[in-house]
């Protein structure tokens, strides 16, 4: 490789590779150094956003392999995550350790986003959009209604998560658990995309009908990428609710799935560093309007009275201007920055 | 047998409002193809504006009603021009979720403006019952059947007789070859936006005289897929019925439900119960135009 002056593949192992260059891999392995000791210079707070973030990269990864990459609109995603939160907050309630719970979690949303994607077989487009949105519906009720498991409107209180007796119990603790679970994440779907499985998505969104022709079976696989996404978002679920140890209907419904989509579209659908990208970028607009709300209350006193009712306006108005204005989104933005400074400060 | 009675009329004049949101939603997915998930919202707008007019300006009901009707025009031409024409030709997931931005935009306007409290029109009927097959009805009930009934019929022959409505059927049919005998596809996108944003300021009205409005009148927008789905995406006639047939399974299913069951608040999620059978066994609808592929 030594000596050439781009990267040109000769091979196709070699275009599949996972880490293209030697210095793409020195230069994550130094921003995962640093994201390990980030718990020894960051307050609790950021600790804190660093966590939601984690929790938002995964469900977002998760959303993004169905919808982006496999081309399965879902609206149902936000009550995916609550099953997970549910499933493994009662598994908990019910004594299993952490670990155990989280993966039954994980199951048991990736059946119901199973029973939930059986339609996809015959619907598509706005059709399943539509479906998805009445399941999303349909389980918000349950949440609500279903008191002697779910415990209504008052929600459930659960304890923060052990793991082989060592109970995590701090942001910092729990910053390690979600960013391993959010790396592991971000691994299986990267490599996902990488495999037949991958490519088989990708064919079935760019056009069912010659996907089919070529041999993808469209059931078979449009049902993998609804269990695979909704296994990761109850993982999300279950992680969630473990962190905030405490979960409501509210906190699943409709809104949250918008907030989903919101994040791979803001990031770039179809891409896994996209959703990282827009998981972040949803996670901290509130945090940053916040703190623009307190910067501007010294100049505008009674701004904070409207700053709630603006709040999901701004972040409508954002989500409107994105797909006018930037309808790949970040990740294309980030790919133009990066080729700008490769030759730089030569223009060609 | 009377509670059931009182459970279907109420569900009538529910469904004739669901019926209205439905007709905006269909006549602009029929010609531009684009599912609006601000139906709702812009039913609430054109509400609010009215309350706006009528009880915060004083003016005359009939003059606020109007002067809403034209603040519905310029509402739907500004949307299409700024938010959906520049998504021509995206992919369908773009296009819905402009729109639900569009949504939490409009929603967070009328909270600015106007708060999250209930506010309540001023009374414009009378309010003693009439009495219908042994069922009280209040005026304002008939009156918004009626209305609902009126606004079909005049969309109805607007769309079988006249020029503009011809073109519209047209362009829903197909788009180049309606471009090449010389319509405007972009003006009647920008009509059928217009006529929406009018009929859901109507439905809006209407309700605000029923039970008065709150922010959360956008939630209605949702009700409107199990109605356009049970009587088809493409037809007007459709989402009469579908609206129709939504409000009234609604009511009754809540109300026997409660009855047998004592389940409350089964109402919110019924008809979306509905909606998943539809798709499973006709998903497109009673008079929607089935799209048939083969490999």
């Amino acid at each position: 490789m030594r000596g050439k002056c781009g990267l040109f593949h000769t091979s196709y192992a070699q275009e599949a590779r996972f880490f293209q260059t030697g210095f793409l891999k020195f230069s994550l392995g130094l921003f995962f150094i640093a994201l390990l000791c980030t718990p020894l210079y960051l307050s609790n707070y950021q600790l804190s956003m660093l966590n939601m973030i984690n929790i938002a990269v995964i469900g977002a990864v998760a959303l993004n392999l169905l919808t982006g990459c496999c081309g399965q609109i879902s609206l149902g995603h936000g009550a995916f995550i609550g099953v997970g939160a549910y499933a493994t907050g009662l598994c908990s309630l019910a004594g299993w350790p952490f670990i155990p719970a989280l993966l039954f979690g994980g199951l048991v949303t990736a059946l119901v986003g199973m029973i939930f994607g059986v339609p996809s077989l015959r619907l598509k487009g706005i059709y399943l959009a539509i479906a998805t949105l009445a399941a999303q519906l349909i389980l918000s009720y349950v949440f609500m209604h279903w008191e002697s498991m779910t415990g209504g409107s008052v929600g459930l209180g659960l304890d923060a998560p052990a793991i082989c007796g060592l109970a995590l119990d701090s942001d910092a603790k729990m910053f390690y658990l979600t960013l391993t679970v959010a790396v592991f994440s971000v691994l299986l779907v990267s490599n996902i995309l990488r495999t037949r499985h991958g490519r088989a998505f990708v064919a079935i969104r760019d056009f069912h009908q010659s996907a089919e022709s070529v041999g993808v079976n469209l059931f078979s696989y449009k049902l993998q990428a609804f269990a695979v996404s909704s296994f990761l978002a109850g993982i999300s679920g279950g992680l969630w609710a473990h962190y905030t140890m405490y979960i409501t209907p509210e906190q699943f419904d409709i809104l949250l799935s918008i907030r989903y989509l919101a994040m791979i579209i803001i990031g770039g659908m179809g891409s896994v560093l996209g959703s990282i990208f827009g998981a972040v970028f949803v996670t901290l607009l509130p945090e940053g309007l916040g703190a623009l709300a307190q910067w501007a209350g010294a100049f505008f006193p009674n701004i904070s009275t409207y700053f709630l009712a603006m709040r999901e306006g701004i972040f409508g108005l954002i989500l409107v201007l994105f797909l006018i204005f930037e309808p790949e989104g970040l990740v294309h933005r980030w790919r133009l920055i990066k080729a700008y400074w490769k030759l730089y400060p030569f223009a060609y | 047998m009377e509670y059931y009675l009182q459970l279907f009329v109420n569900g009538l004049v529910v469904g004739s409002i669901y019926s209205l949101v439905a007709l905006g939603f269909v006549i602009i997915y029929k010609a531009t193809k684009v599912v609006n998930f601000a139906q709702g919202e812009m039913v609430m707008v054109g509400a609010y504006v009215c309350f706006g007019l009528t009880v915060q300006l004083g003016l005359p009901f009939l003059v606020s009603f109007f002067m809403t009707l034209a603040f519905s025009v310029i509402l739907g031409l500004s949307v299409e021009r700024l938010v959906l024409r520049p998504l021509i030709g995206e992919p369908i997931i773009s296009v819905i979720m402009v729109t639900v931005g569009l949504s939490t935009v409009l929603k967070s306007v009328v909270q600015m403006l106007w708060g999250t409290s209930i506010r309540v029109y001023p009374q414009i009927l009378p309010a003693e019952p009439v009495w219908i097959a042994g069922v009280p009805v209040a005026p304002v009930y008939i009156a918004a059947f009626v209305l609902a009934a009126l606004l079909f019929t005049v969309f109805s022959l607007f769309f079988k007789y006249s020029r503009i409505g011809i073109a519209m059927r047209a362009t829903a049919l197909d788009q180049q070859a309606a471009q090449s005998m010389g319509i405007g596809v972009k003006n009647i996108f920008a009509l059928s936006w217009c006529i929406a944003a009018i009929v859901s300021s109507i439905g809006g009205i209407i309700l605000g005289n029923i039970n008065g409005i709150n922010a959360q009148l956008g939630h209605l927008g949702l009700k409107v897929f199990p109605a356009v789905i049970l009587g088809g995406l493409d037809s007007l006639l459709g989402a009469a019925l579908g609206g129709l047939i939504i409000g009234v399974l609604e009511n009754v299913f809540d109300g026997a439900m409660q009855q047998l069951f004592s389940l409350a608040g089964f109402k919110e999620v019924a008809a979306y119960i509905v909606l998943v059978v539809i798709l499973m066994i006709k998903p497109y609808g009673l008079f929607g135009t089935e799209e048939i592929e083969r490999v």
